[in-house]
């Protein structure tokens, strides 16, 4: 199995890597059009901040490429939020793959970023197989997409936020699987059977 | 809803662990990487690796652990320890650590926050900061808690949570291998000062005492070493005590 994760400049990926590797997967880092229109899985991994991600996405002509994929396709974390259609993150345009705003948490109500172990709840997905209500993820992350059509998982923090999207054949999770012990292993192995 | 994260810290030095009585003698506490795979399976949250090495080739070391250990194990991991500069930063995530800690370094260099933030995201970067109780007034120590420096904890607190830091890692020196309790006092202020989360470290002895920097320090984690090294305290049973009195905890 082809395995592409989508390189540009907001993704540390080595630990994806790694949990992959263990997966028997030896997926393979790519910014070539080409290379990622034919793998049979598409990772879009993602942290630091949306505006300077999507600037490196348009210089690479990723932008357009991401979005008109067929394969299966996960947006993590970062990934994820880039996958809607903008961001109040320095008021970012962003992919437009799923019709939603993503938010900043208030930092007046809670602490920002949400750090740590979250559960997460009304799971539907087939990338959710296996993974029990109330399961436990690890999140990392400062701006939140609301729940909306495409939720297929959420979690409180303390109000109900998308833990997990999904529209056609695009994916996407909020926490980081390749950090999320077993639950997040059984996420990544879902999502390579899909 | 978010749970209350333990979190083992293992003093690193030429690859093993260690652990320092009263911070002098030094003692072998075993391989860091099954050590890793070990408080995972026990149910960590989280670790925290403190590299205490200080040549430039001993860190090439810390790189090889840093590798290692995340191909073993797949739970979030920080690591920190002579950390002053994005090149330093960025050869260690790209090895594979989640979040680096820096201490000294943002002492002497406030903007290295700020840098390091724009650079990787806030939420790679945790500062660490060593207090001591000096006539009544909590100041920042640095160098391992050696050195005295003139910022007040709190107004420090704010200042990194200002410049983009993503987490304070707080050690009170005063409690530090005293197994006498967490600092509550001094932890409940920095975390009400601050927006960002808290890590108590320094004292933890018992489960009552992590009981207690959750229920009345208002801490978002808890960091213990040697208690869990020497299994004084075993992370299970410990997770499972804080879950008994009503704590969220991921079990």
């Amino acid at each position: 199995m082809k395995v592409a994760i989508v390189k540009y400049n907001a993704g540390n990926v080595q630990s994806l890597t790694f949990a992959l590797n263990r997966l028997g997967v030896e997926p393979i880092l790519s910014d070539d059009p080409e290379f990622l229109q034919s793998a049979d899985k598409v990772i879009f991994p993602g942290q630091g901040e949306a505006s300077s991600a999507m600037k490196s996405l348009k210089e690479k002509g990723l932008d357009q490429v991401l979005k008109s994929l067929n394969q299966p396709f996960l947006g993590v974390c970062l990934g994820m939020q880039l996958m809607c259609e903008s961001s109040e993150e320095n008021d970012t345009e962003c992919l437009g793959i799923i019709p939603q705003k993503v938010l900043r948490f208030d930092s007046s109500e809670v602490k920002v970023p949400h750090m740590g172990w979250n559960d997460i709840h009304q799971l539907k997905s087939p990338i959710m197989n296996g993974i029990s209500e109330g399961d436990y993820l690890y999140f990392v992350h400062s701006y939140y997409v609301p729940v909306c059509e495409e939720t297929v998982a959420v979690a409180e923090y303390p109000m109900a936020f998308s833990a997990a999207l999904n529209k056609n054949n695009y994916y996407a999770i909020q926490p980081h699987p390749e950090k999320s012990a077993e639950a997040g292993m059984k996420l990544l192995d879902n999502f390579l059977k899909l | 809803m978010l749970t209350k994260r333990i979190i083992p810290c293992l003093d690193i030095k030429d690859g093993r662990t260690v652990k320092g009585v009263n911070f002098v003698e030094l003692r072998d506490a075993g391989d860091p990487v099954e050590l890793a795979e070990r408080y995972t399976l026990e149910g960590a949250d989280e670790l925290v690796f403190l590299d205490i090495s200080a040549t430039l080739e001993k860190r090439k070391t810390l790189i090889d652990l840093v590798k290692k250990v995340a191909s073993a194990i797949h739970i979030p991991f920080t690591v920190g320890g002579g950390i002053s500069s994005v090149e330093d930063v960025r050869a260690l995530l790209s090895a594979g650590t989640d979040k680096v800690s820096i201490n000294s370094s943002a002492v002497k260099n406030p903007g290295l926050i700020n840098e390091l933030a724009k650079e990787f995201g806030s939420q790679c970067i945790v500062v660490a900061i060593d207090s001591r109780n000096v006539d009544g007034v909590d100041f920042v120590h640095t160098h391992g808690g050696t050195k005295p420096t003139e910022l007040e904890t709190i107004a420090w607190a704010k200042e990194v949570a200002e410049r983009g830091a993503g987490e304070i890692l707080l050690t009170s020196m005063d409690h530090d291998g005293t197994k006498s309790g967490f600092a509550l006092d001094l932890t409940k202020r920095v975390g009400e000062a601050v927006s960002i989360p808290v890590i108590a470290s320094g004292g933890g002895g018992n489960e009552a005492h992590f009981a207690d920097i959750f229920h009345n320090g208002k801490a978002d984690a808890a960091l213990a070493a040697s208690i869990f090294h020497y299994k004084e305290v075993e992370i299970k049973h410990l997770k499972n005590e804080l879950a008994k009195q009503n704590l969220p905890i991921r079990l």
